[in-house]
């Protein structure tokens, strides 16, 4: 019985996996072969696609990117004992998108099968649980401290303080809160790992609920995620009845358990207190801090929220110190950092090393630069309300504080690449709409400013006293940047104000173009 | 995609009962519903509101604030495409205009035969094999005009 695995990744599916899959298993049986086909996360090297691997004498095997066509030539190569074919790629830790990487928080994804918790054990799994059970509450508050971990959803919150702040404050109950709402254009990690490695957040999470005193935890997921909540909920069921959660885990008198809801469509849900909100069955409106969730959270409770990546950082932690993974990492930024490279990409996908690389070797080393062949012209780091940044800036490294001093930010590790073909006046005026469309209307600065920003926008390409409007919009970004009580309202002015900055060429009257 | 069956006050309180034990069972209440009859009606909301001692204005505006809950059943099938940066920065827009061009529908809008509901999304986590899009559900990577009219046919097929 020869094992052959094929991604179930949202992505791997989307480009053909679960017909590849089909068909695999339709000419194994017309050979009369006898194979097994697992279905696994993805790699995270999503330019290769549906990329299937074959276990051998020699290890896994694999080939990329494989469609429907190539499945009876890849037999008549002799693909059960990895033999050559244009598509082989050997080794897929041996390729050079992998090979370079530190796979700590993605050590897993892609080559186990998601749901057995056979598969999680024996590659490491459960470790740091069982290291946190251990040592109990207080050390694991200070190894989380200690190793530097920062908070992934992009604000780099350290994450051992509120973890601590959590623990010190006394309430008859206290809730662990995951962010699994991942809006942000070009980033997937989250929903790779909740497709890929589940039972590593439950991991992560009930370490939390150890850690700070917490008995129940929820996983806020955004519902552009169907799979990754389907994956989930079943590996929280399979950890249930394995003694992972319930009562008394693994019958260390500690109690945890987990719940996943799904968000609505929301894209300012992924704002902590507004997903706290959200949870509790209401408007996702924007709370003021104080206080503080790690005070006052959900129903009032004191409340752990963290994103997906902080949460899943922290078994290895548990397993193999603080100082291993403090080890890696640059400056302030503590560990390994999942970056996602997307958009106009020859070599897209998910790349996790330590801090540090600038971005110039993001996008034209590992990327390999644009998928259409012409120049980078843009990137824009950070999700939608990330700067737009211009070649001259590619010598920064990705790390919280490089970024922030250059007026931008790492956000939770998206990079998405343009060509010389973007207009970025118009991609603007976008950031502006997108900010119109999501804001909960709680702060006028985002909710009337992100229109009049459209309009302002629309003026200048009109030649409508374009110089009087570029100052207006720059008046306006500064209002909402300041006035807005979260990041929606607060960032959206970086994209917008990155552009006229860096590409303010593009900023030019259209009359002309338009009467032609 | 399932076919959308009439609202009922009787079957909207049986779906609600199932979740009165949650702790804040407003959104599980408001999927269930709309997975049962393809929308939120807006005779649904003084039964929530009554079931969760809320006002109806408090209902309303929850069901109005996001974007997943539709307010009216929308065409036999469902096409999401992707706005996302991710996408435009492989074409994504130009690609949009195409479809909904070919359609004759705008954002929001449903064929004039029923068949088709095309609504823009803002990233689907596919942003490495974009430009994206969902027919009913199913995710679709590294499209094109063509690859979106074969989906669709598919999807329409009888």
């Amino acid at each position: 019985m020869t094992r052959i695995f094929v991604p179930q990744d949202m992505a791997a599916l989307a480009v053909g996996a679960n017909k590849v899959a089909a068909k695999i298993a339709a000419e194994a049986q017309a050979r009369g072969l006898p194979i097994e086909i697992i279905r696994t996360g993805s790699r995270g090297m999503f330019f290769l696609e549906p990329l299937i691997e074959v276990e051998t004498a020699q290890g896994r095997i694999g080939y990329g990117p494989v469609s429907v066509a190539d499945v009876a030539s890849l037999f008549d190569a002799g693909l059960l004992d990895g033999g050559a074919h244009a598509l082989r790629i050997g080794k897929p830790e041996d390729h050079p998108f992998l090979a370079p990487q530190t796979r700590l928080t993605f050590a897993r994804c892609g080559i186990i099968d998601p749901l057995s918790l056979a598969d999680y054990e024996a590659h490491d799994g459960w470790k740091g649980l069982k290291r946190a059970i251990e040592v109990g509450p207080q050390a694991i508050v200070d190894q989380v401290t200690k190793s530097g971990l920062r908070g992934r959803g992009g604000a780099g919150f350290p994450t051992g303080i509120k973890w601590k702040t959590v623990a010190d404050t006394q309430a008859d109950r206290k809730y662990v809160v995951c962010n699994a709402d991942e809006g942000d254009s070009g980033t997937f990690a989250d929903r790779m790992i909740m497709e890929g490695d589940p039972l590593a957040l439950i991991e992560g999470m009930t370490i939390c609920g150890i850690g700070v005193g917490a008995t129940k935890g929820y996983i806020y997921c955004r519902s552009e995620y169907p799979y990754a909540g389907k994956t989930f909920s079943e590996a929280v069921r399979i950890a249930r009845e394995a003694g992972f959660l319930g009562p008394n885990i693994l019958g260390s008198g500690y109690a945890f358990e987990l719940e996943l809801r799904m968000g609505a469509g929301a894209y300012v849900c992924g704002e902590e207190t507004a997903l706290l909100e959200s949870l509790e069955g209401k408007r996702g409106i924007v709370r003021a801090k104080p206080p503080l969730p790690a005070h006052k959270g959900l129903f009032a409770k004191p409340t752990v929220i963290n994103n997906v990546l902080s949460l899943v950082a922290v078994p290895t932690v548990l397993d193999r110190g603080a100082e291993f993974y403090a080890g890696f990492g640059f400056g302030r930024s503590r560990g390994t950092m999942p970056i996602q490279i997307a958009g106009n990409v020859r070599y897209g996908g998910l790349y996790e090393i330590a801090f540090g690389l600038t971005l110039g070797e993001l996008v034209d080393t590992v990327g390999g630069g644009t998928k259409s062949g012409r120049p980078v012209r843009a990137v824009q780091c950070g999700g939608p309300l990330g700067a737009y940044f211009p070649r001259s800036l590619f010598d920064t490294p990705f790390d919280y504080e490089a970024f922030a001093a250059r007026d931008g930010l790492i956000g939770h590790g998206g990079i998405v690449i343009f060509d010389d073909t973007v207009d970025m006046a118009q991609m603007a005026r976008f950031a502006m709409e997108f900010c119109a469309i999501e804001s909960c209307g709680k702060c006028t600065p985002c909710r009337i400013g992100s229109i009049r920003g459209v309009e302002v926008v629309d003026h200048v390409l009109a030649g409508v006293k374009p110089a009087e409007n570029m100052a207006l919009l720059e008046d306006l970004c500064n209002t909402m940047k300041f006035g807005s009580l979260c990041a929606l309202g607060g960032f959206a002015p970086y994209p917008v104000m990155s552009a006229v900055r860096h590409f303010r060429e593009d900023f030019t009257p259209r009359v002309l173009a338009a009467a032609e | 995609m399932p076919e959308a069956s009439t609202w009922n006050a009787e079957r909207t309180r049986e779906i609600i009962a199932e979740y009165l034990g949650l702790e804040g069972p407003m959104l599980p209440i408001l999927h269930a519903l709309q997975e049962e009859f393809g929308f939120i009606s807006s005779d649904a909301i003084p039964v929530i509101a009554d079931a969760l001692n809320l006002t109806r204005a408090e209902v309303h505006g929850v069901v109005t604030f996001y974007h997943d809950f539709r307010h009216e059943p929308c065409g036999h099938h469902l096409l999401q495409l992707c706005r996302g940066e991710a996408c435009q920065s492989v074409g994504s827009e130009g690609l949009a205009e195409t479809v909904l061009g070919k359609l004759g529908v705008g954002w929001h809008g449903t064929t004039a035969d029923g068949e088709v509901t095309v609504e823009p999304v803002y990233c689907l986590g596919l942003c490495a094999t974009s430009p994206s899009a969902l027919i009913d559900g199913e995710p679709l990577g590294r499209l094109d005009a063509g690859k979106i009219s074969e989906a669709l046919e598919e999807a329409c097929a009888p």
